[in-house]
């Protein structure tokens, strides 16, 4: 049994007492080391914090020459940015990583199995564990896939599923990214500048290698290929554009499993397969790794408007002719008015208590709990049910008067688009600054690959980092930052 | 490889050689209007038809003035001519066609577009000009240095050329077309001094002016001159040398490929144009008719290129 953990018994709050109390993953109260950390501190007594500046300096130099920038939706079309990058490392100990690990992966075992379910026999709403209005109203759910099992009952091949830390043993899953999770390059390339940066730590201290998820990644959407494929499947990496935020990983990834990088209009259905059009003619792709959203991937199916995507291609698709990483639909398994219900959904499909807790969510489409969030405004973090990347979202805590009587009126126009959740009190780990370290609150998302016969989940992920104190957005598009994340050997 | 990112590759190639190019044509015409600064605003008038834009400038300026030209030339975002502009569209087909391009090619592109931004932020002075110019020529430089030592010799390779040649082969080209009726035998009296300087501004702004004069010691006079940029495959800026290699790289494409295209068959016959003429020939007919003939083919071919590899839908 998993119920929803009651948040007074596992979640501090921020603004609970007068002062608020937060993990520091470095360091003790005592300002001594915690175990993980005791080399890497060791090493860092000897450090002069000027050389640490230069290094942070060449670092962002180093991002910048390769081009490791991003774009800022509603800032001007030349605007390229770079996320900021602190090299101070967050470190996790081998053990810890162990118990996250399995509680990922039997979270992600669970989507997939829901995915099916919801797409197939619907035993989990029959077995009435989930409100049915909530998958038969719900947008992100998808008609056309109703019966159509993808290429090696894989839905989800690539996952990254959003933790934070709130005490030594204390993780919480915030979101579960199903959809087209970002982020895996900076990953990659984090590794990759500290390694140039510090190679004497990385001799010091035995850290997880991250390097081979592109060909990880390679492997696992190759075996998911259509069954009448033969021989080595084509996979192709679909990209919106250049001027998609994310482009720098699109072409990033294709680079790196040496797959063609493709936009819609390279694309046509060519006797029933999908295929890209080259020098030589049309070729057919057998697995596209798509990093556009399920309304845009084709205008004869869904959004009539669109011309990112490709006429046709769904119905290739049902037809068994290609592979979609991730298979059309899977928005059903993260959007936010589900995730409330994950710990039962893990425990139907696995028979097992959730390893990883999910935070204590309010749906505010129930009439008391909104009452409830309305009073409790001021301490609640409210987010939209189909929102992401820290857009249209309220921290309250942090909020003004005004901004929170402004979202109060949209509460109440429209209370089932949001969910509330207790304000966390994140983990925090040192920056530098210019002042010197100074703790900032920190996330993980972990990168989580899925084939019909594995799961691999690469050591570590993305640590996303708020760069202003005190703030607990660490979205990139508001500023957050990123830092290397060391899994140590065991 | 996608037909989209052959014409990524062709693209970035071209704008590449066009600002190299224009860069050279500023720095001829900052040297013509030193030596000869009382009739220096014509000099900029025939660099801004050169490199196709003096209507689009006297649609913004009234007069052409030395320091406008150069601005209008160098850094205006309106003046999609400018290098400015021209390297900003390479930057973006290189990082189009990022997944085609080793990290040193991609690091060269980049790093000059940022030195670039920073160099143009402001209008250059006349005493920075010449450092401005040379430092776009010498990244111009590196991309190239980089493509040739580390880019494998295949199809990627072969669009990349084709790009940078057709281009040069179109300057070159143009830059005969504004000048040939200095390089015709009935101008002013032979030898004065004034085609001196108009013959040097020709070498210059192909960069030919050391070889030309190696070749032809104290020997200035405008039909070697033409002969020199329209037939001489020596060197590497002149048209014949442009066709040499271009079917070459063509030859290439056809043995990855297997087969061959209506432009293997159309770059053939047109070298086969130059290569069967004297100068003389070509002088007899008309220069600046062959010079036009010229500039239609060779754009006609590259649509052809395009048509051919699929570039487009």
């Amino acid at each position: 049994m998993a119920p929803l953990a009651s948040a007074h018994e596992v979640v501090r709050f921020v603004f609970m007492g007068e002062k608020p109390v937060f993990f520091d993953e470095m360091r003790r109260v005592d300002e001594s080391p915690r175990q993980p950390y005791i080399e890497y501190c060791a090493w860092l007594d000897t450090v002069k914090s000027n050389d640490l500046h230069k290094k942070s300096r060449e670092a962002e130099k180093f991002f910048r020459r390769t081009g490791i920038t991003f774009n800022v939706y509603g800032g001007k079309e030349a605007d390229e940015r770079l996320i900021p990058f602190d090299l101070v490392p967050r470190i996790i100990d081998g053990k810890e990583w162990r118990l996250l690990a399995r509680g990922i992966e039997q979270r992600v075992k669970a989507i997939n199995a829901f995915l099916h379910d919801i797409y197939h026999r619907q035993e989990i709403l029959k077995a009435g564990r989930i409100p049915e209005h909530l998958i038969s109203q719900n947008a992100a759910f998808l008609p056309q896939m109703v019966g159509v099992t993808p290429p090696g009952g894989v839905y989800t091949h690539i996952v990254g599923t959003d933790l934070v830390r709130t005490g030594a043993d204390e993780f919480f899953v915030l979101e579960d990214n199903a959809r087209t999770p970002s982020g895996v390059s900076y990953m990659l390339e984090n590794r990759e500048t500290m390694l140039k940066m510090f190679p004497e730590l990385f001799s010091r201290i035995r850290v997880q290698p991250v390097g081979n998820y592109p060909t990880l990644l390679r492997r696992s959407l190759s075996k998911c290929a259509p069954t009448r494929c033969t021989g080595r499947p084509t996979v192709a990496v679909l990209t919106p554009g250049l001027h998609n935020s994310a482009y720098f990983e699109h072409a990033f990834l294709a680079d790196q499993m040496g797959a063609e990088l493709v936009e819609g209009h390279d694309l046509r259905v060519v006797d029933g397969r999908v295929a890209m059009r080259t020098t030589q003619g049309y070729q057919p792709v057998d697995v596209l790794y798509r990093r556009i959203d399920d309304d845009y991937i084709d205008p004869l199916n869904f959004n009539r408007d669109s011309l990112l995507g490709v006429p046709g291609i769904m119905d290739v698709y049902r037809a068994g002719g290609i592979t979609l990483a991730n298979a059309p639909g899977t928005g059903i398994a993260d959007d936010k008015a589900i995730y409330s219900y994950m710990p039962e959904i893990v425990e139907f499909y696995t028979g097992q208590a959730a390893i990883l807790k999910n935070v204590p969510t309010h749906r505010c489409s129930e009439p008391d709990t909104l009452k409830y969030v309305l009073e409790h405004l001021d301490e609640l973090v409210v987010k939209e049910v189909h929102g992401s990347g820290g857009y249209g979202m309220l921290v309250g805590p942090a909020a003004s008067k005004r901004e929170l009587a402004a979202f109060r009126a949209k509460l109440v126009a429209n209370p089932s688009n949001y969910i509330a959740q207790p304000t966390l009190a994140l983990s925090t780990v040192p920056v530098l600054t210019r002042a010197g370290l100074a703790p900032r609150h920190v996330d993980l998302r972990p990168y989580v690959l899925v084939s019909p016969d594995s799961i691999d989940i690469t050591p570590g992920g993305l640590t996303r980092v708020a760069m202003k104190a005190g703030s607990l957005v660490v979205n990139s598009s508001q500023g957050g930052g990123t830092k290397d994340t060391w899994v140590l050997e065991e | 490889m996608l037909g989209k990112t052959a014409g990524g590759l062709f693209w970035l190639s071209r704008f590449l050689e066009r600002s190299e190019n224009t860069a050279r044509l500023v720095e001829a015409g900052f040297r013509m209007a030193l030596t000869r600064a009382a009739s220096g605003e014509n000099e900029w008038a025939s660099v801004l038809t050169t490199v196709g834009c003096r209507n689009a400038y006297l649609a913004r300026h009234e007069t052409v003035t030395p320091n406008n030209a150069v601005d209008y030339l160098l850094r205006d975002k309106t003046n999609p001519m400018s290098v400015y502009s021209v390297m900003q569209m390479a930057r973006d087909n290189a990082r189009a066609t990022r997944t085609a391009l080793t990290r040193e090619v991609w690091e060269a592109v980049n790093d000059g577009w940022m030195l670039l931004q920073d160099m143009l932020k402001r209008p250059v002075t006349q005493g920075d000009l010449p450092a401005v110019l040379s430092s776009i020529r010498q990244h111009s430089a590196l991309v190239r240095g980089a493509l040739q030592g580390t880019m494998l010799r295949n199809d990627i390779f072969s669009f990349s050329r084709i790009g940078a040649l057709i281009e040069r082969a179109d300057n070159t080209a143009r830059i005969l077309d504004v000048k040939y009726y200095v390089l015709l035998p009935t101008g002013a009296p032979v030898g004065s001094s004034l085609d001196n300087v108009q013959w040097e501004m020709i070498l210059r702004s192909a960069s030919a002016e050391r070889s030309f004069h190696w070749l032809n010691p104290g020997n200035a006079n405008p039909k070697a001159i033409a002969e020199f940029l329209i037939l001489d495959a020596r060197m590497p800026r002149s048209l014949a040398f442009c066709y040499d290699e271009l079917i070459a790289c063509l030859a290439n494409l056809e043995n990855d490929y297997g087969d061959r295209r209506p432009s293997h068959d159309l770059s053939s016959a047109l070298e086969a144009g130059l290569t069967g003429r004297s100068i003389d020939d070509i002088i007899e007919g008309g220069l600046h008719e062959f010079i036009r003939e010229f500039l239609r083919d060779n754009a006609a071919l590259a649509s052809q290129i395009e048509t051919d590899y699929r570039f487009y839908e």
